[in-house]
């Protein structure tokens, strides 16, 4: 019975049915989920990978209103760099972007740990917090938009409670109206933040709170030296995300100021638009477009590269 | 967490108070701007002009809301967005089902038949997620033109359904990996084959996911403004579209509350959407950040 | 002809070598087991046998046909899994003709072939329910029903007792046994757990690092394995290695157990168990392989009948099972185990004789650690 020993022969090719095949499995079989796969895979290949080489193309050519392929090198991205309006919109971005991060990571954890002491009607608390996340930014830019008109929204209103020095007319101060655009960004999205911390809260396992009690720490600090180092990964989401929206806000913009008063709140994602739609500058365009993608890349190479090390690691 | 045995002190009395309140407050910060936006739309103008935003309405009118249907301007056309309203839907029914089936199929293959490279495949497509859309806007235009359907609902359907699929087989493929791989194991030993498994194996037991898919989809596509500005003529035009050429229509008198009542309805199917299956939208929000 | 004939299989995942030159042969009708620690191939070689997994080189044939590059479904083999892989949409009853539909059986074959399966396992009055609805017993018959009704030629079992508590084991253990015996199927079992092997197997197949160690019945392996990873492997407490060397003792050979600051202990080899190589090692380290039950303990009324050589120590461990006494001694350098009758009245601490049956005693090379004899 023992014939386990290695044998010589290590060359054997299967005498079965047909050819060897990478799997025991009929033909079609084995190919199907390649198969069905392809199409996606090509949508990708064309609509992501090559636009994007497209898009670069564009970048490099004087095309204006129509696509040419006139190649001019770099001259695009030396045009864009000299254009205020595009130092403008960048800037806005800066503005805009940390912010808006800042404020929905701290309003957003703050809901989350208050959320998080056995609350009456919790639930009902968070359908409030995050329903805004539910809504177009068109709405939220319209609806914005009212209560911060000077004549008829929230400084007319604190006016008619008899403070009539109050001021609160951000929205047609070219100074302040990008910081409008974090109001309502910050409405629309801090309770999806809310969410995922509770989610990152509630995942925690309940003995370390416990163990952390018994050595005698307060809550406060329980929160801060235990409970928020375990959210590390939350917190690493959550700017990934909320910078994805600051780089891709565009509605927003739209809806809410217009872009102005002027160019004042500009952003990348409008200048985008407003040079490749409407101003008959596809090669501007396309420049600002891809360094719009270099942003998004140097946030996400980081942070996918971080993923997949933790991942091999744990 | 947060089973902390409190003595009622009255320390612990007020800290509980002040809790209750900082989180009513801002519940008022996310819940306002809705009430404001309703109670605005039910009044006349009026009304507007002369009391405050908070002002409870003293003769509701749902006239807003018939002219923003039917009548208010939107650009050169006077037909309110009730036609867009539907032009959405139209777009969004067909991309949502398209992009949630290839989203579906593409999820099991790659953890259920997992090839040489079949993660490669699927960090290729991932990363359709995270693009600016920009990058693409003018190739797209494009493409749609040769295609000979720039302009059209179904030049939108594409192009949700394009940039749809990378979402949609990322929810899929994250959740089919944690369906055990005996499964597919045993159906195989059993006779079946690829799309046998799928259908009688994996897709009773994927309605969860199929309800995240949808609802993402559905709201990432309904909100869509980008998209819709871009490749859509006016009779081809959402409802975020219509609603920003409305608020934006410069002729005659600013009608707030007919503004007010098309952001209403621009936002109602989202919002029903989201008070009947909130927990599936929580879901596909987070989705994106859960590990898989 | 063999029922299952397993030819020089490899598999390798990129350069790692999982399974190694693998041959088994089974006749029809036979249980194999095929045992080993995790990570030894054993998963492996039972999926290779499924059509699960491809196999780098190597045929695999099934009733003498190669099924080598068959699709699992062409195969006629059926599997239970660990995890029992219920369909979880299904009730048991369609759980358990979902093979039959697609091998297009008719419906009244189907249903007959539900009713015999769940009257052979008695889960009839659990058809009409989901997977979820049952115990973790109940869905281990379930499992097992689903393959006992498309009667193929082989059935493969993929540790299908291992998510199950004790007792209902040890009776899902026997009732294997019993459906073996009353049907004669032909089985392919894979455990880590060497009880298993030991109760259920016609054939056990020691596996390590994706090779066969040792191919034989569970009274082989037990009492002759071929190297001191089988024998350790197999026996619960598991045999206790003492390091010795070997002497001449008057042109037989006996054993000297270091044993530093005490008495000198000497075991000698019984002459019929002499091998040839022995001569070889005269004076050189070895392993002494003896079983806990080789020892008892010395009872003055049977003194007279008992073979066997005596030995002193004191105890260190006292561990009563209920059945027996397990007894933690040192012995020279290292701790031995030693089973002893329930009555055995020792402490902790007190001296006991104990009589080891070297007659059953096992030599190991200490250097390769292949057995000597």
């Amino acid at each position: 019975m023992r014939d386990s020993l290695p044998m010589k022969n290590t060359s054997a090719t299967p005498l079965g049915a047909g050819a060897k095949r990478s799997t025991p499995s009929g033909g079609l079989q084995a190919w199907l989920p390649r198969l069905v796969l392809a199409p996606s895979v090509a949508i990708s290949l064309f609509f992501v990978y090559g636009f994007m080489l497209w898009t670069f193309v564009l970048s490099l050519t004087s095309s204006r209103m129509l696509p040419s392929y006139d190649f001019v090198g770099f001259g695009q991205y030396s045009r864009l760099m000299a254009n205020e309006r595009w130092w403008v919109a960048s800037t806005n971005l800066m503005i805009f972007g940390v912010l808006f991060v800042l404020i929905c990571l701290v309003i957003g954890s703050l809901l989350a740990i208050l959320l998080d002491q056995k609350i009456r009607q919790e639930g009902a608390l968070r359908t409030i917090y995050l329903y805004p996340m539910a809504l177009s930014f068109i709405v939220t830019g319209v609806v914005w938009k009212w209560l911060l008109n000077p004549q008829l929204g929230i400084q007319a209103m604190v006016q008619g409670w008899g403070f009539e020095s109050f001021r609160f007319d951000w929205i047609t101060n070219p100074d302040m109206a990008i910081y409008t655009l974090v109001i309502a960004a910050v409405w629309q999205a801090s309770g999806f933040v809310m969410a995922l911390f509770l989610a990152g809260l509630r995942g925690i396992d309940d003995s370390i709170v416990k163990a952390a009690q018994l050595d005698g720490a307060s809550l406060p600090r329980i929160y801060w030296r235990v409970v928020m180092p375990c959210l590390r990964p939350v917190v690493f989401s959550a700017v990934m995300i909320l910078a994805h929206i600051a780089i891709k806000s565009f509605d927003l913009v739209v809806a809410l100021t217009g872009g102005g008063p002027g160019y004042a709140t500009d952003l990348p994602a409008t200048f985008m638009y407003a040079h490749a739609f409407t101003r008959a500058q596809i090669g501007l365009g396309s420049a600002s477009a891809m360094l719009m993608l270099g942003g998004v890349l140097a946030i996400l190479i980081p942070y996918l590269y971080s993923e997949l090390r933790s991942r091999k690691h744990g | 967490m947060a089973n902390v045995i409190r003595r009622q002190t009255p320390a612990a009395r007020l800290g509980r108070g002040l809790l209750y309140g900082v989180l009513i407050l801002a519940a008022l910060f996310y819940i306002l701007p809705l009430v404001v936006m309703l109670m605005t739309s039910v009044k006349p103008l009026s009304e507007i002009s002369a009391g405050s935003l908070l002002s409870f309405p003293q003769n509701p009118t749902f006239a807003p809301w018939t002219k923003a249907w039917g009548e208010a301007c939107t650009g050169m056309r006077c037909d309110g967005v009730g036609g867009y309203f539907w032009n959405s839907f139209a777009i969004v029914i067909p991309a949502v089902l398209i992009s949630t089936t290839i989203g579906a199929l593409n999820g099991y293959a790659l953890t259920k038949w997992r090839f040489k490279g079949s993660e490669l495949v699927f960090a290729l497509m991932l990363f359709g997620c995270f693009i600016p859309f920009q990058v693409v806007l003018l190739p797209m235009a494009q493409t749609l033109g040769w295609l000979g359907i720039s302009s059209s609902r179904a030049g939108l359907i594409l192009v949700h359904v394009v940039f749809g699929i990378a979402f949609t087989t990322l929810f899929f493929r994250n959740f089919y990996v944690g369906i055990p791989n005996e499964l597919v194991s045993a159906a195989k030993l059993d006779g079946a084959g690829f799309f046998r498994i799928f259908w009688r194996i994996l897709l009773p037991v994927s309605a969860p996911i199929i309800v995240v898919s949808v609802i993402w989809q559905f709201t990432q596509i309904w909100n869509d403004f980008l998209f819709g500005v871009a490749f859509s003529a006016h009779n081809t035009q959402p409802v975020t579209v219509a609603l920003n050429n409305l608020v934006n229509t410069s002729t005659g008198v600013r009608e707030y509350n007919v503004d007010m009542a098309a952001a209403m309805i621009a936002a109602l199917p989202t919002l029903v959407v989201y008070v009947l299956a909130g927990k599936y939208f929580v879901r596909g929000l987070t989705a994106g950040s859960v590990k898989g | 002809m063999a029922a299952l004939e397993i030819h020089n299989v490899r598999k390798e995942f990129g350069s790692e070598r999982v399974l190694k030159d693998v041959s088994i042969s089974i006749d029809s009708g036979e249980f194999l087991i095929l045992v080993g620690p995790s990570g030894c191939g054993k998963s492996t070689l039972m999926n290779a046998i499924a059509g699960l997994e491809p196999v780098t080189s190597g045929n695999i044939y099934i009733d003498g046909e190669d099924v080598t590059w068959r699709t699992p479904a062409d195969r006629d083999i059926a599997m239970v899994f660990q995890s029992y892989a219920l369909y979880p949409s299904m009730t048991v009853r369609q759980n358990i003709s979902f093979g039959l539909e697609m091998r297009k059986v008719p419906k009244a074959e189907r249903e007959a072939a539900v009713e015999r399966v769940a009257d052979l396992l008695q889960i009839t009055h659990l058809l009409e329910r989901k997977p979820a609805q049952l115990s973790g017993g109940q869905r281990q018959r379930v499992a097992m029903g689903r393959a006992l009704a498309r009667e193929p030629k082989v059935y493969l079992f993929d540790e299908p007792l291992s998510n199950l508590d004790a007792k209902l084991r040890v009776d899902m253990r026997t009732e294997i046994k019993k459906l073996h015996q009353r049907l004669g199927t032909t089985i392919v079992y894979v455990t880590h757990d060497q009880v298993e092997a030991m109760t259920l197997a016609d054939c056990i197949a020691v596996m390590r690092d994706g090779h066969i160690l040792q191919l034989g019945s569970p009274d082989e392996v037990y009492n002759n394995p071929v190297d001191m990873f089988v024998a350790g492997f197999m026996g619960s407490p598991s045999m206790n290695f003492i390091r010795a060397s070997l002497e001449n003792n008057n042109g037989g050979y006996q054993l000297r157990i270091a044993t530093p600051g005490e008495d000198e202990l000497v075991l000698p080899w019984p002459e019929e168990r002499i091998a040839a190589d022995m001569a070889e090692r005269l004076n050189q380290p070895v392993i002494l392989g003896l079983r806990p039950e080789h020892f008892s303990e010395e009872d003055e009324r049977l003194t007279s009948q008992a073979e066997g050589t005596l030995l002193s120590a004191s105890v260190a461990v006292v561990e009563p099972t209920g059945a027996d006494i397990l007894l933690r001694l040192p012995l020279g350098e290292q701790e031995v185990t030693a089973r002893v009758g329930p009555k055995c009245a020792v402490a902790a601490g007190e001296r006991l004789a104990l009589r080891v049956d070297m007659g059953r005693a096992i030599l190991f090379d200490a250097e390769t650690e292949q057995r000597i004899a």
